[in-house]
């Protein structure tokens, strides 16, 4: 027999103390593990949405606020089209591509849709043709000063799909429409359907995949057709640039606002500069959690210790008078601790990072695995505190005095 | 050897002076059977705690095998209080949640034994007090008798010189009283030092001698041959 045999045999002695004070380390842990695993996975899905989609801007009409970066044009105000015009004669450095776009309110057989008018690449290489600034190198920027690392907006390629990744698409019919998976179901169609929109029937060119976004509600069509059919006249609501790479975005925003200073300029990061506030401030009130849950826990196993001290006086007295030293005793105690916090940490890993699983997808549209290092920090975290909690009612037991053991003492 | 050379002790109780132990001499050669008595609040357990190491006098000497015990340390006493001394208790005081060989191993584990030097040295001492058919049941599982029983094994774990044993039957039927005053006897036949806190003048008929305490002053009152 060692100390640990009797440490593990008078735990489960008294179960349910130990398992009161095992609850409160776990909630503590299951606090700290869930919003950091959240926060952690959030902040890579970002992170991998940015790069995803390169060094984006966007031009907006003045008094727009935006809040979300694929509603962009959604806000209902208005600028001249003219402005895309502008912005491929200047040709920037650092400008890839141009997306303007409008976004009206239409109806398929009596069920309201967004429809959002795109332009499509190649008009860029007619009003470049048109302009006779000839038909090699990029049509609406130019090379100079441009990184070498390009975003990739699918140049030179006409799988309409590419709308859900690339959010440009090199042809577009005048008569053709582009569906989000989630309005395709809704409408019962598929490629190669005819829809009646505006009055006119428009045949479905592709149903592009799910993005997460809404996006997948949407429909697409010709940005002049939108205009015509919906009498909004030669007029968008954003216009989106895909920049070469995040170092010439930088250089590029002077420029733009130079170049339409009516306009207001946003770049993505502004954009995801919210939800990445968020996320700090999660992970910070994760530790904030993570405090007060332990402070709480740590009361709970000081209190249960002392409780722990009092009921067994006579037995550590037996102890002390058949041999056992203050130390022995001090190490009984801290023992005692630090299995609770060493399993309460564990069990508060597994349990905050079931919940950060299962509420990740839920909450954020995130997929969250297991962080090992937070396994050592729950434990760490537990074990420290439930060890510092048991200091002094340890000390009291070692400080006992055994003569108590005696008859009538 | 004890010797105890002036030992006084006294409490302080609600702003009172109790005196436990008066100017009390008190000499217990090796191999000696002491009975102790004397009325409730005579002094008998300050006594016992005083001579177990665990309870420093407030003036005189307590000597054993010629070295001042309580000039040791705290840590040193308890030491020794495992190697030389065992206890013997009223309420027998074993370990609720270990077993009746576990109990017997603890002393053995804070003395440092191995695991399979605990279990063999455990077995040995249930089987000298006939509980060899008990080892793995748990103290609520036996009588009083048998509970008492696991509590000299214990005692004896670790071969002490002396044993200390406070009101060892006060719990016990005249059955079991007579079985367990048996073994102590068997016991100090071993050479053992036994001192002995009863209040049973039946009990105390086993011992060598009689030590009477009185207001906390040791008076000798009986001579007796080995039962």
């Amino acid at each position: 027999m060692k100390l640990r045999h009797m440490i593990w045999k008078e735990l489960w002695q008294r179960p349910t103390p130990m398992l009161t004070s095992l609850l409160a380390v776990t909630l503590g842990v299951t606090a700290l593990v869930a919003i950091q695993n959240i926060t952690v996975f959030s902040e890579r899905k970002i992170a991998g949405d940015m790069e995803s989609l390169g060094a984006n801007v966007l031009v907006l009409p003045p008094s727009v606020t935006l809040q979300d970066y694929y509603g962009a044009d959604m806000h209902g105000h208005t600028m001249p089209e003219e402005y895309v015009t502008r912005l491929a004669l200047a040709r920037l450095p650092g400008v890839e591509n141009l997306a303007p776009k409008l976004c009206v309110e239409a109806e398929v057989d009596t069920i309201p849709v967004t429809l959002t008018g795109i332009l499509p690449r190649s008009e860029f290489q007619a009003k470049a043709a048109w302009q006779g600034l000839g038909m090699l190198g990029n049509a609406v920027g130019s090379d100079r000063g441009c990184c070498a690392t390009a975003a990739d907006i699918g140049e030179g390629d006409n799988d309409p799909n590419s709308l859900a990744t690339t959010r440009t698409i090199a042809e577009l019919g005048d008569r053709d429409v582009i569906l989000g998976c989630d309005l395709a179901s809704q409408l019962g169609a598929k490629t190669g359907d005819t829809l009646p929109l505006l009055g006119e029937d428009f045949t479905v060119l592709t149903v592009l995949p799910s993005t997460g976004t809404i996006d997948d509600g949407r429909m697409f069509a010709h940005l002049h057709s939108v205009q015509d059919l919906s009498d909004a006249g030669p007029v968008v609501n954003v216009i989106e640039i895909m920049a070469c790479c995040e170092d010439a975005a930088g250089g590029l925003i002077t420029n733009l606002s130079a170049e339409l200073p009516e306009t207001r300029i946003v770049t993505i990061a502004q954009v995801v500069q919210t939800q990445i506030a968020v996320n700090g401030l999660m992970s910070r009130l994760s530790w904030v959690f993570l405090s007060i849950l332990l402070l709480v826990g740590g009361a709970s196993i000081a209190s249960v210790m002392y409780a722990n001290v009092t009921e067994r006086r006579k037995e550590i007295g037996t102890l002390m008078a058949i041999g056992a030293s203050r130390n022995f005793v001090t190490q009984m105690f801290l023992g005692k601790a630090a299995v609770l916090g060493l399993a309460g940490g564990a069990a508060g890993f597994v349990v905050g990072t079931i919940v950060a699983a299962v509420l990740g997808p839920q909450l954020l549209g995130i997929h969250v695995r297991p962080m090992p290092m937070l396994l050592g920090v729950g434990m760490g975290t537990a074990t420290i505190v439930a060890v510092a909690a048991s200091l002094l009612p340890a000390r009291r037991a070692a400080g006992l005095d055994p003569c108590l053991v005696f008859n009538d003492a | 050897m004890y010797q105890l050379n002036s030992v006084t002790q006294t409490y302080e109780r609600r702003g009172q002076i109790v005196t436990a132990l008066d100017n009390s001499d008190l000499t217990i050669p090796d191999n000696d059977f002491i009975a102790i008595v004397g009325p409730s609040g005579s002094g008998k357990t300050t006594l016992l705690s005083v001579l177990g190491g665990m309870l420093a006098p407030s003036t005189g000497d307590v000597m054993l095998d010629g070295e001042s015990l309580y000039d040791l340390s705290v840590e040193e006493r308890t030491a020794l209080r495992g190697r030389k001394i065992g206890f013997v208790f009223q309420s027998f005081n074993l370990i609720s949640w270990l077993t009746a060989r576990e109990n017997v191993q603890i002393p053995l584990m804070l003395s440092g034994k191995t695991a399979k030097q605990q279990e063999e040295r455990a077995m040995e001492m249930l089987d000298r007090v006939g509980l060899s058919d008990r080892t793995d049941h748990r103290p609520s599982e036996m009588s009083q008798g048998q509970q008492q029983r696991v509590a000299l094994a214990r005692t004896l774990a670790n071969d002490p010189q002396i044993i200390l044993a406070d009101e060892p039957t006060g719990n016990l039927d005249s059955e079991t009283r007579q079985q367990v005053m048996s073994y102590l006897n068997e016991f100090h036949q071993d050479g053992r030092t036994i001192v002995m806190v009863t209040h049973d003048a039946d009990t105390a008929a086993f011992a060598h001698r009689t030590i009477r305490l009185v207001a906390g002053v040791t008076h000798e009152v009986a001579m007796a041959e080995a039962a």
